[in-house]
């Protein structure tokens, strides 16, 4: 008999946790200890070998946060996940597992602020080069790879873009080149959109946003499809004996996980972002009602989006929900709603858009995404501030845009908020 | 094949002697990472390889026939082209199990296997499932597809 294949409501409530073997408890126990006694000399060296699985140090795995990882994992349909202390954390440690100095990135220009200057500024100092490329055009991608390429990276819904990724075909192009697609897939979450099921390779997450959901906690998440076929010669680091951890054969070792394995002992390990037992419970009690509160989320975000674009005081709406949004069929292709997240301009441009932030009751000026509350900000001045006017367009800012994440307060009261403030 | 987490738990709940075909003496090596692993597991593992005399403390036999003990699973560490030969040695034997390596899938010896009333599995770690299903694996944040109510034991 076949396994069952559960649906995303259940798995995000049930995997990766079963009762505690040691004291039966149903809810997931906090484990917060540094470290996990040997059983014996013999038992340390197994584990240190990488001979048996268990755990040794919470810097290198930890039982609450495994819980959070398989989470993951079983809602993107991946084979395994590892988390991280932030989502910055997360992309970096995906990144700097894969490249090494000489290597070379085709990026989506439409990315959050914090990953156009990781990839532009942070990696260039250990000579990784990046081209920036139109996420809105596959061949795009295609025309910029290079003989050392080694990854493509891009959000699946941009941040604050909302330019759609057709990611199918940009994994055509990826793979057409012997490289995995990564994809930071924080916008949708794993409810609204599967990445890897359209050919991406690895995704990674800030679980800060809509896993969690609820504002109190920085986390992330690398997760890996298992299906990268990391032995084509492009990746030497998976198939070489590792000098960072005598001698192992990534990929021979651990085959489909493999890839997590080396983020864990690689780079978890050695660079030390690892997640906080407690935050990734915390993570955990958010990531329950995920496909609840995604589900409100984008009736909320249409309901406003519908508004605004009615509202004599708007310019502009941009949200791919609408059905006349340019990138609609895609959207709808390949995620189940389009999110929380929209843009808009305030006729007369950025002063009539501070004073609508700065007129609001209850809706939150900040810039932070995914929260029960619904936020505003003006990425231009915040989020993607340190980037040039160049690089801005790039990543989809305009002067005038405000950025929304409509949360889960009642409709009526979000609308009247917003009117009231554009009133003002 | 059998691939789902019902077999698979039976197969590894039943098997307790482990014929390892192609087992390296070498530490690193991924062979010598699952035979070690199962044998601290409570699994009696018996190397099979002409190279070596002696392997984790066993004996090492150069073929199957040579066992001088019931085998119920006979673990392929061996390139795809070699295992048929492999499965006919395991029902020769008497084995209840023939199990392909990850990376390890010949289809003739899989149909071999079963038509003899053989438990068949391919392109799975035997360390890997036992981890998987019987806790470990999860610690690692591999997604094992177990869910359950149950307290695990």
């Amino acid at each position: 008999m076949a396994d069952r294949t559960f649906q995303p409501e259940t798995l995000a409530i049930h995997a990766g946790q079963i009762p505690d073997a040691a004291t039966g408890a149903r809810a997931l126990p906090i484990y917060q200890t540094t470290s996990f006694v040997f059983d014996s000399a013999e038992h340390a060296a197994a584990l240190f070998n990488l001979q048996t699985f268990g755990n040794i140090y919470s810097r290198l795995s930890n039982p609450t946060v495994a819980a959070l990882e398989e989470r993951a994992a079983a809602l993107e349909g991946g084979r395994a996940a590892v988390a991280s202390a932030s989502g910055m954390a997360a992309e970096a440690m995906a990144l700097m597992t894969l490249l090494q100095s000489g290597d070379h990135v085709v990026a989506a220009g439409a990315l959050y602020g914090g990953t156009v200057t990781m990839l532009a500024v942070n990696l260039k100092k250990f000579g990784i080069e990046v081209s920036f490329v139109d996420a809105r055009d596959p061949t795009a991608f295609a025309a910029a790879m290079r003989p050392n390429t080694r990854a493509v990276f891009a959000e699946s819904l941009g941040n604050p873009s909302l330019v759609v990724l057709d990611i199918a075909a940009v994994a055509a192009v990826a793979h057409a080149h012997g490289v995995p697609l990564i994809i930071d897939n924080t916008v949708p979450s794993p409810f609204l959109c599967n990445p890897l099921a359209l050919g991406a390779d690895i995704v990674v997450h800030s679980a800060t946003k809509y896993l969690a959901g609820h504002g109190t906690t920085l986390g992330g998440v690398v997760v890996e499809s298992g299906k990268f076929p990391w032995d084509n010669g492009k990746f030497p680091g998976m198939t070489e004996p590792s000098p960072g951890y005598h001698g192992v054969k990534f990929y021979e070792t651990f085959g489909d996980f493999g890839f997590t394995m080396r983020c864990r002992l690689e780079n978890l390990r050695v660079y030390g972002a690892a997640l906080q037992p407690t935050a990734a419970w915390q993570i955990l009690q958010g990531v329950e009602t995920l496909p609840l509160r995604m589900e409100r989320h984008c009736r909320n975000a249409l309901a406003v989006a519908e508004f605004l674009r009615a509202h004599p005081k708007v310019s502009w709406v941009n949200y791919p929900g609408l059905a006349d949004h340019p990138q609609h069929a895609l959207m709808q292709r390949q995620m189940r709603g389009a999110s929380g997240l929209l843009a808009f301009g305030v006729k007369g441009g950025l002063a009539p858009g501070v004073k609508f932030i700065e007129s609001a009751q209850f809706m939150s000026h900040l810039v932070n995404i995914g929260d029960t509350r619904t936020l505003i900000s003006h990425p231009a001045s915040t989020t993607h501030r340190q980037l040039d006017d160049a690089q801005q367009l790039a990543a989809g800012v305009l002067p005038d845009m405000i950025r929304m994440s409509v949360g889960l307060e009642h409709i009526d009261d979000i609308l009247w908020d917003i009117d009231q403030a554009l009133a003002a | 094949m059998s691939d789902d987490i019902a077999s698979l738990r039976r197969i590894l709940q039943r098997c307790r002697t482990i014929a390892v075909v192609g087992l390296s003496a070498e530490w690193h090596r991924p062979s010598f990472f699952a035979a070690k692993y199962m044998q601290q597991h409570g699994y009696r593992v018996i190397p099979v390889n002409p190279r070596y005399e002696q392997i984790l403390g066993e004996r090492c036999f150069a073929r199957l026939e040579d066992i001088d003990t019931p085998v119920d699973m006979v673990d392929v560490f061996r390139k795809p082209a070699d295992v048929l030969p492999i499965a006919r040695s395991a029902v020769a034997i008497g084995a209840r199990c023939l199990w392909q390596q990850l990376g390890v899938m010949n289809l003739e010896a899989d149909a071999l296997a079963r038509n003899a009333g053989l438990d068949s599995v391919m392109d799975r770690c035997v360390k890997i499932e036992h981890a998987r299903l019987f806790g470990g694996l999860h610690w690692a944040g591999v997604n094992t597809g177990v869910i359950s109510a149950r307290r695990p034991t």
